[in-house]
């Protein structure tokens, strides 16, 4: 077990506690630069896992870190790709240009959201945000002249400075530098005194008030944090899947990033991180798993006899070919996490962490949850 | 052309109010269930749509009566909400309501996958003594549909008021309503209570779905029409049961008469644009009283 004794206030700033931590975070920077070479086949998916980095970090800042509960982030992440797709390609602007003037259209939107959203506390925002979402989804839909409507609009691949990012080599630095700017800014946001501000307000609303925090100010600045990252992470997406349509903004892709943020452990940005490698990862699992579970169900069930496996591998090849699997694996990993590990990936990792440091003498009670009977939320 | 507008506004007032009966009762099972256990249930629609596909079973499957299969499906819907109460979401009482949230919202992906895994993804129409009849009165043509929306809302409603208000169970449900600690101090099994009010709540969005069901056909988005009843909800104010029921009907009617005389997608979003207007003028809507929180 390692103890730090700071003795300086400049250990306080910086970014990293001690040696060891900056040495592993390079280590890691090194292995992701090296990603593209190691496994070629799956750069696809790992550029996916880096925007959906930024979509955790987005939402992160509004429900982990301030309490907000967003279930509209997808209208954001829609807005962004929308804007940046149209500011390109039909206004020509540069791609730089671009994508500053969608963040900013993306943050204007979210403070919009924002201002009523202050009078309103816990769940009524979340039914107010998706509201909004199902609202501005019917938007993309009507508004052809942008959007072009259910026909959707391919879009094209980015050029930066006359530069092309059109391989999926390119594209993932893109991604990854993006990503690393954006958590390297997230992070220095939350340490400040912003997000000082932003924690009190999540852990006690009146309490912060009463020491000076200004609510309004401040749920409006995380909605706009929040949205302009989104749409950072819309004009990656718009990028990455290459054609847009209204029906991808969906509810359920809020969900998706509600999940991510609650499997990979609320209030952290490593959690936004595991959380997106976890949504981003999941399906191509599943789709894996439906070639191969069938045959493996099949050949376990061999011994009893060729029958009975046959007909064991056509129900199970049934069940997993079903279009309906995929979200109710996604319902039941969430149901299990909150109900068994509340604080997601992140939380098991810092218990593992806690079990090998403080290695006889770790004890469960540590991260005993606390039975709270009945803390009243509600407003009478 | 005057009589003949006024047919028309007439027709829209009927099915609005049919409509908006179904968002009212969806709306009524979050309110029940929030009196009592401050839970929001993001998965009532999904509920709902359960109880649809159940009584589409019972009948077409198994060849049940419809009123025999509509008994059966509240039964089994209801005895599912109090298994649901019990086995799942009472480990969460107490705990961040975020996390109620997003445990039923899991829920209610994982119940539409079982439908679509049970019952297909196709689309059905449940068969009913009520299809396919209409009556002209007035010169506004009455389908039997809606009325049978409309009567059973109403006695729903009725049977409803009279077991809160005069039975011992009800008025004890009342009672955990206001005050969980101070009602198992009374001696009142707290937990029972809550399960039961699952177990009602469930069963209401249950007779929602089986009288929706000849309306708006069975299939798995069914559940969907939640959503539109959180705006009612919050149009009464979320802790109110008449407010659900007024906040539903009002729902319906702007709904029904924005598609008419709107252009094309308001009748979508009017009902969300309503709760976001609502939301940002009076928060508490129509019936709520809100006061400052306890720190």
């Amino acid at each position: 077990m390692r103890f730090l004794f700071k003795t300086s206030y400049a250990q306080d700033l910086t970014l990293f506690t001690d040696g060891v931590q900056r040495n592993w975070y390079a280590a890691l920077l090194g292995a992701l630069f090296l990603l593209p070479w190691l496994v070629p086949a799956y750069l696809v998916d790992i550029s996916l896992v880096l925007i959906y980095g930024l979509c955790g970090l987005s939402l992160m800042a509004l429900a982990g870190y301030t309490g907000l509960v967003s279930l509209g982030h997808a209208a954001f992440l829609g807005i962004g790709a929308y804007a940046h797709v149209y500011f390109t390609q039909d206004l020509g602007l540069p791609w730089i240009v671009s994508v500053v003037l969608a963040v900013a259209l993306t943050s204007a939107t979210g403070v919009l959201v924002g201002l009523p959203a202050l009078r309103m506390t816990g769940v009524y925002l979340t039914i107010a945000t998706l509201a909004f979402a199902l609202i501005i989804q019917e938007v993309f839909t009507r508004w052809d002249h942008v959007t072009h409507g259910l026909k959707g609009r391919p879009v094209d691949k980015p050029v930066i400075f006359g530069l092309s990012f059109a391989s999926d080599t390119a594209f993932y630095f893109l991604c990854l530098a993006f990503l690393i700017a954006g958590l390297w800014i997230t992070r220095n946001l939350l340490r400040s005194p912003t997000g000082r501000a932003w924690i009190a307000i999540r852990d006690s609303e009146i309490a912060a008030q009463s020491m000076g925090v200004n609510l309004a100010a401040y749920k409006t600045m995380a909605f706009s944090y929040s949205a302009a990252v989104m749409g950072l992470a819309g004009a990656l997406f718009a990028h990455k899947i290459g054609f847009l349509a209204p029906d991808i903004f969906s509810v359920l892709l809020s969900i998706q990033f509600l999940l991510m943020v609650v499997v990979g452990g609320l209030g952290s940005l490593h959690g936004a991180l595991f959380g997106a490698v976890f949504v981003a990862f999941l399906p191509v699992v599943i789709s894996q798993a439906r070639d191969s579970v069938p045959a493996w169900v099949g050949s376990v069930t061999a011994l009893l006899g060729h029958d009975v496996s046959s007909a064991v591998f056509r129900a199970a090849d049934r069940f997993v070919k079903q279009p309906g699997l995929e979200p109710g694996i996604f319902g039941l990993i969430l149901v299990l996490f909150i109900l068994f590990e509340p604080l997601g990936i992140y939380g098991r990792w810092v218990k593992l962490k806690v079990y090998f440091s403080t290695f006889p003498l770790y004890k469960q009670a540590t991260f005993k949850r606390q039975r709270a009977y009945m803390r009243s939320e509600r407003l009478r | 052309m005057g009589g003949e507008s006024l047919d028309i506004v007439l027709q829209l007032v009927l099915n609005g109010l049919a409509v908006g009966c179904i968002y009212g009762l969806v709306a009524l099972g979050f309110v029940l269930i929030y009196k009592a256990t401050e839970l929001v249930n993001f998965a009532q629609g999904d509920l709902m749509m359960l109880g649809a596909f159940t009584c589409y079973m019972l009948v077409v499957w198994y060849g049940l009566g419809y009123w025999v299969a509509f008994a059966g499906a509240v039964a089994v819907v209801g005895l599912f909400g109090a298994a649901l109460d019990a086995g799942v979401l009472r480990r969460v009482l107490g705990q961040p309501q975020f996390a109620v949230v997003m445990l039923t919202i899991g829920l209610a992906a994982v119940f539409r996958s079982f439908a679509s895994i049970v019952w297909g993804t196709e689309i059905y129409t449940l068969p009913t003594p009520f299809s396919a009849h209409t009556t002209r009165i007035a010169g506004v043509s009455v389908s039997h549909e809606y009325v049978s929306i409309i009567v059973g809302t109403v006695i729903l409603c009725a049977v409803l008021y009279a077991f809160f208000t005069y039975t011992k169970v009800g008025v004890a449900m009342q009672a955990v309503s206001q005050n969980q600690l101070a009602a198992y101090y009374m001696g009142i099994p707290v937990k029972l209570m809550c399960s039961l009010i699952w177990a009602i709540s469930a069963g209401v969005a249950a007779i929602a779905g089986v009288l929706l069901a000849p309306v708006s056909l069975v299939d798995i988005n069914l559940g969907f029409i939640g959503l539109k009843a959180f705006a009612a909800a919050v149009l009464g104010g979320f802790g109110s049961i008449p407010g659900a029921l007024v906040g539903g009907l009002t729902i319906g009617l702007i709904e029904l008469f924005s598609g008419a005389y709107l252009p094309a997608g308001f009748k979508d979003v009017a009902a969300y644009l309503v709760l976001l207007i609502v939301l940002a003028v009076r928060p508490q809507g129509i019936f709520g009283a809100v006061g400052r929180k306890k720190v």
